[in-house]
């Protein structure tokens, strides 16, 4: 059938000799309400390089501390230590949530948390050890590149040095937090005081010359311009181009509750916006091999959906989540393997439970 | 191959204006995928509504009574008498909701209850008489299993009870209690409401007696693809003969608190149903998104999938005590997915004419 945006015409010979787009494509892309033309293309390059598949991982989520020195302003879950509602877990508490997992069949465990002056590196070696010691076979991915290098700064070391020091301890990837949006005016407003975009790049870059695969976000939705947007998309093809580190590309839609950016009045993403931005990434993103629709922070109606523009993996059954909750996330902390594998046959998906490197766990639900 | 799997060649027959048959549109919901059914959809949107504009109606659901001898088992809301949260409104309660929903800009009241075995005929009669007495706005109410029930309340027959609720006021009737226009599925979940043919008896009545009305379809329970396409006929066939029908609206079923139990369906089953009925209802001018059961996300999404109105503002009791500030929030919502998904948000009144077009986003 007919492109009814003539704009995108253009885009659409590209994608079907499988040429790459250009920044101006996917502005374009991202102006155009041709929602289904935009998700017809992604689908195709989806199709292409994972057929009807949809992934997603049994893993656990634990955030061992909300004590934060950068207290980003699009943040609802940091604290400052010493104020109400601050924690911070100890190797023993940590230890223990490790081993409630142990009978859950997770394939992951995902540790995130604030930058907390009081724990350094031998916290995490530490934690490290015991949660490997507990869980053997599960792939650790953890700590965000804005973590990685904080602790360089606490120690005066490299980021090569930190992640050599945790990956001997157990680390075996980093998840892709703390992206944001690259643009320096953009993180002047919704945290000042975090990394910047080529350190995080960088200490990506580091981590895929240790041999340790990563993970890629963006959060949207705030006060990015589109331009921004796609210069984000693009700078991460580019590190892509020269590593080959990343597995997944996740974009997050800012939720404004409880942040202090809620009283410049920003609203929820919409559900065109959604689908959009993960299109739009699965065709600039020729180089990642795969497109997470975070359920959590758009919710399993639209997760389900957005499977026909570009995504392949709805991540997984998280258990626990406090960032994107505490932030007004209205989603439920956890989906079952059931309603999952339910949820991705009656769109006509085939499900797969995959491991962090997209190994097959179990097919043929 | 067998003909009828040719999944593009049907949806080019539906664009280019031709009727789809029963199994036709099983084949559509069965083996059409979303992106394409949604392309059809949108395209036969776009032929019967090119001016790009996505209607809302300012409007109030007032529930007179949660007492309903009823009891279907995909429904959360009926009590019995005597329970601790039975309730019937009170007429100055009702009359408050209806000024502040006129000081909303409100142009509609949507008037529903359950089937109170104490509540005759008159009780009604005095009510929209009052109503009318006091204030300007359009009475849609009572669906057909209410009107059903006052006819066996009351003895007169169907077309008795709707000439005099009309003769005091009543303007057009909701699509409510349709659920699945099959009774091997009522039997199942609603098992003490009208079957099918009584329910299209009453809106044919009704409209032969000039009043319009919707139509209704909760899915996502013991239903299948056949049940789904069958109501849409059912729906078509009298739309054919009355056209009395101004919308088609389906909703996915919410089983929390039911005694049906069970998962509500995604975002992906909903828009399919959403896009095949556009393609197969030909006759039925409007169809509306639901945002109050799939959320302003999937709503949003609709209108790329055959969906031309966002329905109502549903100003709910819990919700609006403090009459302005939830609703603004909630037209304001409607109108940002709206403008945002590239069309013009215009306020209509129940017969579908337009009030006004909100091309720019009203201040809170």
């Amino acid at each position: 059938m007919i492109n009814t945006d003539n704009a995108l015409q253009e885009i659409a010979d590209k994608v079907a000799k499988g040429q790459r787009l250009s920044r101006e494509d996917g502005i374009k892309l991202y102006q155009s309400n041709d929602l289904l033309s935009i998700g017809k293309l992604a689908n195709l390059v989806r199709e292409r390089k994972n057929g009807k598949k949809a992934f997603f991982i049994v893993n656990r989520h634990i955030n061992h501390t909300n004590i934060c020195v950068n207290r980003c302003k699009l943040c609802a879950f940091g604290r400052d230590a010493g104020s109400p509602g601050a924690y911070m877990l100890s190797l023993d508490e940590i230890e223990a949530k490790a081993r409630q997992s142990a009978g859950e069949n997770i394939s992951e465990i995902h540790i995130v948390g604030g930058l907390n002056p009081d724990l350094k590196l031998d916290y995490y070696v530490e934690m490290l050890r015991r949660v490997r010691h507990v869980l053997p076979g599960v792939i650790i991915q953890s700590f965000t590149a804005v973590e990685i290098d904080y602790l360089a700064q606490l120690h005066g070391i490299s980021h090569h040095e930190v992640l050599a020091t945790l990956r001997d301890a157990g680390l075996d990837s980093l998840p892709g937090g703390g992206a944001e949006i690259f643009a320096p005016r953009v993180r002047e407003i919704i945290c000042p005081k975090k990394i910047d975009g080529e350190k995080w790049l960088s200490v990506h870059r580091a981590a895929h010359e240790l041999g340790m695969r990563t993970n890629a976000t963006m959060l949207y939705g705030h006060v990015e311009t589109i331009e921004e947007r796609v210069d984000h998309l693009l700078r991460l093809r580019e590190l892509q181009d020269q590593t080959g580190g990343f597995l997944t590309f996740i974009p997050l839609a800012f939720h404004p509750k409880n942040t202090a950016l809620e009283p410049m009045g920003l609203g929820t993403t919409t559900g065109y916006d959604d689908l959009k931005t993960l299109a739009v990434a699965r065709l600039l993103l020729d180089n990642f091999d795969h497109i997470k629709a975070f359920w959590i922070m758009i919710g399993p109606k639209m997760a389900q959906v957005s499977l026909s523009f570009g995504v392949d993996d709805l991540d997984g059954t998280v258990v626990e989540e406090k960032i994107a909750h505490d932030a007004g996330a209205e989603t439920d902390q956890s989906i079952s393997r059931q309603q999952l594998v339910r949820m991705i046959k009656s769109a006509g998906f085939i499900p797969v439970q995959r491991d962090t490197l997209y190994n097959v766990v179990e097919e043929g639900f | 191959m067998n003909k009828l799997s040719n999944v593009p060649a049907l949806l080019g027959k539906a664009i280019s204006g031709d009727r789809l048959t029963l199994e036709e549109g099983v084949v559509l919901l069965e083996q059409g995928s979303l992106l394409e059914l949604g392309e059809a959809a949108d395209r036969i949107r776009q032929r019967l509504h090119p001016d790009r504009r996505v209607t809302y109606i300012i409007d109030r659901n007032i529930n007179y009574t949660n007492i309903c001898v009823c009891r279907c088992r995909f429904c959360a809301f009926y009590r019995q008498m005597g329970d601790a949260d039975a309730y019937v409104l009170s007429k100055s309660l009702l009359f408050e909701k209806i000024e502040e929903t006129l000081a909303a800009g409100g142009t509609e009241l949507l008037i529903q209850g359950g089937l109170h075995p104490g509540l005759n005929l008159d009780f009604f009669i005095d009510m929209l008489r009052e109503i009318k007495k006091r204030y300007d706005i359009h009475i849609h109410s009572f669906s057909p299993p209410e009107i059903v029930h006052l006819s066996g309340l009351s003895g007169l027959p169907v077309t008795e009870v709707l000439a005099r609720l009309k003769d005091a006021g009543l303007d057009s009737l909701p699509g409510g209690g349709a659920e699945i226009l099959v009774d091997r599925v009522r039997k199942i979940i609603s098992p003490n409401k009208i079957g099918w043919k009584q329910w299209m008896d009453v809106m044919d009545k009704a409209h032969r007696l000039g009043m319009k009305t919707t139509a209704t379809m909760m899915f996502g329970h013991v239903e299948t693809s056949e049940d789904i396409i069958l109501h849409l006929v059912r729906v078509r066939e009298q739309q054919d003969v009355t056209g009395g029908f101004t919308a088609f609206i389906p909703w996915s079923f919410q089983p929390r608190n039911t005694r049906l139990g069970g998962s509500t369906v995604g975002g992906a089953e909903y828009l399919k149903v959403l896009a095949v009925a556009r393609i197969m209802l030909d006759n039925i001018p409007n169809i509306q998104a639901s945002w109050v059961t799939q959320g302003a996300k999937i709503a949003q999404l609709a209108l790329s999938f055959g969906a031309n109105d966002f329905g109502s503002t549903m100003l709910e009791e819990n919700v609006v005590r403090a009459a302005g500030v939830n609703y603004r929030i909630a037209l304001r919502e409607i109108q940002r997915c709206i403008i945002d998904a590239g069309f013009i948000p215009a306020q209509r009144r129940t017969d579908y004419t337009i009030i006004a077009e909100h091309p720019n986003l009203r201040a809170i």
